[in-house]
């Protein structure tokens, strides 16, 4: 099922939730809702599911209004963050629940519950603990049983709020891929919130970044982890070193660096932003964007080299450099280099280029 | 209270020395532990387990036959029929009271809420004569709504609905209070999980809702009843003390007391000891089966 969100706007007492949020979800498609917290990210999610209710703005499912459709009525399955597993039930009766509260016309036999159960329990790979409570079981089965619970009514869409928060980042990694997995096998509309952006860009067909109450920025992960639109989008992406330049016809000057950004009316700042491992570290200047830098730490540890660096100006920066280049270079502490951004963004004052 | 001293420190030693002088000082040293052990032993020996065991031995102090026959008195067996009457209607009212009071407070956010809680401890901060005295105003011929009451034969004071009613007032905190804390450290989500899966309101209540608290509503509900049957104070105002119509079982005591029968007046009050004694275990069996639920969830 389609989902469209319009003009969605929320607020709690004096706190604005969401301001003005248009957001489509497509059929079939797996998206991230990604923001800090405080962004929204799941309040959207809870209003699309209609656990909550905009104060303006609509929902739409399948282009039907659904806006003062209640969750009974959305045919949406949702995980929530803690579970919420029914502590006094077993894994089965947990699973079974959806299926026993149905009107007596629509609801199915004991024996079909029970097929569906199992069959559900296999999917998520529990089969063997169908009599245990939920407080016998580890934190990521208790994920997979919310999972097979929401699954149960076979909803057509299938809402997560922060599905692996709870998790350590072992476990997350694995039920991460499981969940891909099993998206892909069912093909189920499937929208999850989250604050970390590893997960986002691993697990989702399409990220929304979400700030303020606002979306930032929409689109696959590679657009946004490589086309980031938003300074905050950049920052909130991963790592990312920020130099404060001067502008200056056209050129933006760090240091005795200079970047070619073109002539900007009334500009006088700008921030460049670049990605460590898109900062390259030379012996000898060779280009005018070239930076001087001193080496201010070293830590080899891991499949790259990170080298902590301070710029002429005082600004602090990260590179992060391969094994083989750390070899042919021989840093040492305390060495002065050159590092040279390959690929960088320029944000001049707030207009970007 | 047994200190794991001894063994404690053993183990603390495997590791390292040091240890051993942080754990002691968070325990208190030896006299001090004795002399509150002391204290809180000999008060309850002194007020609890002494009058206790009195009214037992005062019952039978002149022989079982007249304790019997205190207990088979036409009065008597009409206190207690009267006593579990007034126990099977408030009770179940107070129940269902109580488990909406703590869900509406627990659960939803309304203007006058905290005014609501305050309320619910009304019947606890005000002295029970005070409640009857009420009542007594408010239902009794000279009393507000007397008249009204007197034309439409309706007797309220001195006789059972007066007392039924001042019963009610006076329990109607235990259920509550009990629930309150319960559900509020439970929060939403799990109804939320179950209206998503489609159940109704009800269904939501009955499944999910009620399981959760059903400890918790059982101890409440036990301590409701024991304060139902044992409530002298207020009902002794409302009551009229008619003998084998108005007396509970507590009433029919202090008569008892007052014409100098002080076996069968024992007789009947060991009837309330019991029921204390069954309350007593009651919870206990509930705090020990809800401590091993919380450390199961845990």
């Amino acid at each position: 099922m389609a989902i469209e969100a319009r003009g969605i706007h929320k607020r709690f007492g004096d706190f604005v939730a969401l301001r003005d949020v248009g957001l489509e979800v497509k059929e079939g498609e797996l998206l991230a809702l990604l923001g800090p917290s405080g962004s929204g990210k799941t309040t959207l999610l809870r209003i699309l599911a209609g656990l909550e209710f905009p104060d303006r703005g609509s929902v739409h499912q399948d282009g039907e209004d659904a806006t003062v459709r209640s969750v009974r009525d959305r045919s949406v399955g949702f995980v929530f963050q803690h579970y919420a597993l029914f502590r006094h039930m077993s894994v089965f009766e947990n699973v079974a629940f959806g299926l026993r509260v149905q009107p007596r016309r629509m609801r199915p036999g004991r024996a079909e519950i029970r097929a569906r159960v199992e069959e559900l329990l296999a999917l998520v790979q529990l089969e063997g603990l169908a009599g245990r409570l939920p407080s016998q079981l580890s934190g990521g089965q208790r994920q997979r049983v919310a999972l097979a619970r929401a699954l149960a009514v076979r909803p057509r869409v299938l809402l997560l709020d922060e599905p692996f928060g709870a998790l350590d980042s072992r476990v997350r990694k694995e039920l991460r891929r499981w969940l891909r997995r099993l998206h892909d096998e069912l093909g189920i509309t499937s929208v999850f919130v989250t604050h970390d952006q590893e997960e986002a860009l691993e697990l989702a067909d399409r990220v929304v970044v979400m700030n303020h109450g606002r979306i930032e920025q929409e689109g696959t992960p590679e657009q946004v982890y490589h086309e980031p639109a938003t300074r905050f989008v950049y920052e909130f992406l991963g790592d990312v070193n920020v130099f404060h330049a001067r502008v200056d016809r056209g050129l933006a000057r760090v240091d005795d660096a200079l970047f070619l950004i073109g002539e900007q009316e009334g500009a006088e700042r700008a921030s460049i932003y670049v990605r460590p491992h898109r900062l390259e570290i030379h012996r000898r200047p060779t280009r005018p964007e070239d930076l001087r830098a001193r080496v201010l730490r070293l830590n080899a540890a891991g499949p790259t080299v990170k080298v902590s660096l301070e710029t002429e100006g005082g600004e602090l920066a990260q590179a992060e450099i391969s094994q083989e280049q750390h070899q042919a270079l021989g840093l040492e502490r305390g060495e002065e280099v050159w590092v040279r951004p390959r690929e960088q963004r320029v944000f001049v004052e707030d207009y970007e280029i | 209270m047994s200190r794991p001293a001894a063994a404690g420190a053993g183990e603390w030693e495997l590791e390292a020395p040091a240890p051993r002088r942080a754990a002691s000082a968070l325990v208190d040293p030896p006299w001090v532990r004795m002399a509150l052990l002391g204290v809180a032993l000999s008060f309850l020996l002194l007020f609890l387990w002494l009058p206790f065991v009195t009214v037992f031995v005062e019952a039978f102090s002149r022989g079982w036959r007249v304790a019997v026959e205190a207990v088979r008195d036409p009065a008597a067996l009409a206190a207690v029929r009267l006593t579990l009457l007034v126990a099977a209607i408030s009770v179940p009212l107070n129940t269902a009271f109580g488990v909406a009071a703590a869900w509406a407070i627990a659960k939803f956010e309304f203007r006058g809420k905290s005014l609501l809680v305050t309320a619910i401890d009304l019947p606890f901060a005000v002295s029970p004569v005070v409640s009857g005295l009420v009542f007594v105003l408010l239902f009794g011929a000279q009393g507000l709504l007397g008249p009204w009451l007197q034309q439409h034969g309706i007797r309220i004071i001195f006789a059972v609905p007066g007392i039924v009613i001042a019963t009610t007032f006076i329990t109607f905190p235990f259920v509550a209070r009990e629930l309150i804390p319960i559900l509020e450290e439970q929060g939403h989500e799990e109804e939320e999980a179950a209206i998503s899966l489609g159940a109704s309101g009800w269904q939501t209540f009955r499944r999910v809702t009620l399981p959760n608290v059903s400890l918790g509503l059982l101890y409440g509900v036990v301590l409701l009843n024991a304060r139902a049957m044992g409530e002298f104070g207020a009902v002794s105002v409302v009551s009229g003390h008619i003998r084998g119509q108005t007396n509970t079982i507590p009433l029919h005591v202090e008569i008892l007391y007052n014409e100098y029968q002080g076996a069968a007046a024992f007789a009947v009050a060991s009837l309330l000891a019991l029921l204390a004694v069954v309350t007593l275990v009651l919870k206990q069996l509930l705090e020990w089966r809800m401590g091993r639920r919380a450390r199961a969830a845990a």
